[in-house]
């Protein structure tokens, strides 16, 4: 029998389990309470933190500094626009067939991607993104360059809004918006769980040993390079889902708009980044200030941008863990705690 | 039995040959030294046998088997353990941790079923103390600790130690010396890369001298350290 033991939930770990299961009942529950302008600012904070968790699996776990995840939100809205109008697939389905293209595309990419290092691998996979915006933009059955809208038929019989129309007593757009709510709710939940799943598992430390130290974590047996592609892959898929997502609920596209550096990979290291790299909760306390900045000061265009940049290289000299380090490091909170902690044997009263 | 067995080892980084024409044999249970000046190729040496690079020539063998072209991993699993000559702990994983990752994935094993094998490596090396600190904020004694600890959680038939002893107090590199006459003495066999030849001659059992990638000597500690070359070589080196 084992004389050690090993701990990794804190109190406050036990706390944060219960308030988050009573926040996801209340945000499932939101759409009877709150008007349809909410549930799209909700639908932003969940999917852009779905985005942020997936940008920090790969950067901030995988030590993989990625400026081209909009290739896998275009490449997954597409294949979701693709589906529903070439082959009449329920909008709903598409969302899955959104996630395995990406996931598909993602190893040809991977292949040249994985190459290179460093700055290198951003640039490259930012090179690899527009090089995939400029490919879409020639499909003409979905609009070439200049996009397209989801047709009205797919999008008036699309699976479970008539039950979603009738059960709230809201009319059709509505319901679309909040089947799309809830399925960001489903999908940022899963997300969270799935990470928080695999941090804890012998793979979760790997990877953290890898990202620490990657000559190291191979000289003690830690197939490296097969963790990195594994989160890689992991990320595209759960990207091109929430790049399907967001187009679904859009209802339009263009390579411009789906493609966008600005939109889903500047403003997402924007947000991991001064939440906190490396962490789960860094993400969600990022998204929420993003929102905030955004709600406040948007309107003020190119000014509004450098107030961003501002902010982000102010937490990166002054609070370079994110504000969730900063808060975790005074606190000692984890809500999301991974640190396995030996207990027991020769360390009974022992502080270490 | 041969545990490590080296037959004609050559790599060359550009028009440099790092390592040339390395041969020789390390039997089971013995402790073997590797001495030599700066860039004389030892590390590289190490990087070979343990796959991180690749040799443009020769053969490499582990246990009798033909490990040449396996990967650093397979190499590891083979029971091949190393610590670094600079520290390269995973900094943001406890100590513990540290030797959990090399656990599991060394010997392809379950978290829950190296928990024990952990604290007992921890113990060994002096660092069960500070299990659950942080790797990033050890000193460097204690980081020298964690390499071989680490090392030592992959359960390995043969420790590479590189300049495990440098920038240790006296009194710091004795006890390092213990743990590893210790290890030694439980059937691990060792190669040791070391400039603190004191340290080094009071453990190994053979010594082998390279200079410019080339074997010179490979032989007994003290006629090895007898020998003019071996002096001029480390002529300004405290014998």
């Amino acid at each position: 029998m084992s004389v050690y033991t090993v701990t990794t939930r804190t109190r406050a770990s036990r706390t944060a389990f219960w308030g988050a299961l009573i926040l996801v009942a209340g945000l499932a529950l939101a759409p009877l309470f709150v008007g349809r302008g909410t549930i799209q600012d909700l639908f932003f904070i969940l999917t852009m933190l779905t985005l942020a968790q997936f940008w920090n699996l790969l950067a901030g776990y995988g030590g993989l500094v990625s400026v081209g995840q909009q290739a896998f939100v275009g490449l997954g809205a597409y294949a979701l626009y693709g589906a529903v109008i070439l082959y009449g697939v329920d909008p709903v389905v598409s969302i899955l067939i959104a996630g395995l293209v990406a996931v598909v595309l993602a190893v040809p990419i991977s292949v040249f991607a994985f190459r290179l290092q460093g700055a290198y691998f951003a640039i490259g996979t930012w090179v690899i993104a527009e090089v995939c915006r400029l490919s879409v933009a020639q499909w003409r059955a979905v609009g070439g360059g200049t996009g397209t809208s989801l047709p009205r038929e797919a999008v008036a019989e699309m699976m479970l809004v008539p039950t979603i129309e009738t059960a709230l007593d809201v009319r059709a757009s509505e319901a679309r918006d909040i089947l799309a709510y809830w399925l960001a709710l489903i999908l940022v939940v899963a997300t969270i769980a799935g990470i928080y799943w695999l941090l804890r598992t012998r793979r979760g430390l790997a990877l953290a040993a890898v990202r620490d130290n990657e000559e190291a974590a191979r000289s003690v047996g830690v197939d490296a390079g097969r963790m990195k592609w594994v989160v890689f892959l992991t990320s595209a898929f759960g990207t091109g889902l929430a790049g399907g997502l967001i187009y679904l609920q859009k209802g339009r596209i263009s390579p411009d708009a789906a493609f966008s550096v600005t939109d889903w990979t500047a403003y997402v290291i924007f947000i991991v980044v001064i939440g906190g790299l490396g962490t789960i909760e860094g993400p969600i306390i990022g998204v929420l200030v993003f929102f905030l900045l955004q709600s406040l000061f948007a309107d003020y265009g190119a000014w509004y941008l450098m107030l961003l940049g501002l902010i982000g290289i102010g937490v990166m000299l002054f609070a370079p863990r994110g504000l969730w380090g900063l808060l975790s490091e005074r606190t000692g909170i984890q809500l999301f705690p991974v640190r396995r902690r030996l207990a027991g044997g020769a360390l009974k009263g022992r502080e270490g | 039995m041969t545990v490590l067995s080296l037959d004609s080892v050559s790599k060359s980084f550009g028009s440099l040959k790092v390592t040339d024409d390395v041969s020789f044999d390390v039997p089971e249970g013995q402790a073997l030294g590797i001495i030599g000046p700066n860039g004389a190729g030892k590390s590289t040496l190490f990087n070979l046998v343990t796959g991180n690079i690749l040799p443009d020539a020769g053969t490499i063998r582990l246990n009798g088997r033909d490990v040449t072209r396996e990967p650093a991993m397979a190499r590891v699993r083979a029971g091949i353990g190393r610590s670094f000559q600079i520290p390269q702990p995973f900094q943001k994983l406890t100590v513990f941790e540290n030797l959990l990752v090399a656990a599991t994935h060394g010997r392809a094993a379950r978290e829950r079923d190296m928990r024990d094998p952990c604290a007992e490596v921890l113990e060994r090396t002096g660092l069960l103390p500070k299990a659950n600190a942080e790797a990033g904020r050890l000193s460097l004694l204690e980081r020298k600790r964690l390499e071989l600890a680490r090392a030592l959680a992959t359960g390995p038939r043969l420790l590479l130690l590189d300049e495990i002893a440098g920038g240790l107090t006296e009194g710091e590199c004795q006890a390092l010396v213990a743990t590893i006459r210790a290890i030694h003495a439980e059937g691990v066999t060792i190669i040791w890369i070391e400039h603190v030849l004191h340290a080094l001659n009071s453990v190994v059992e053979r010594l082998l001298v390279l200079d410019f990638g080339r074997v010179i000597g490979l032989g007994d500690p003290a006629e090895i350290m007898a020998s003019r070359e071996v002096r001029e070589i480390y002529l300004g080196i405290e014998i």
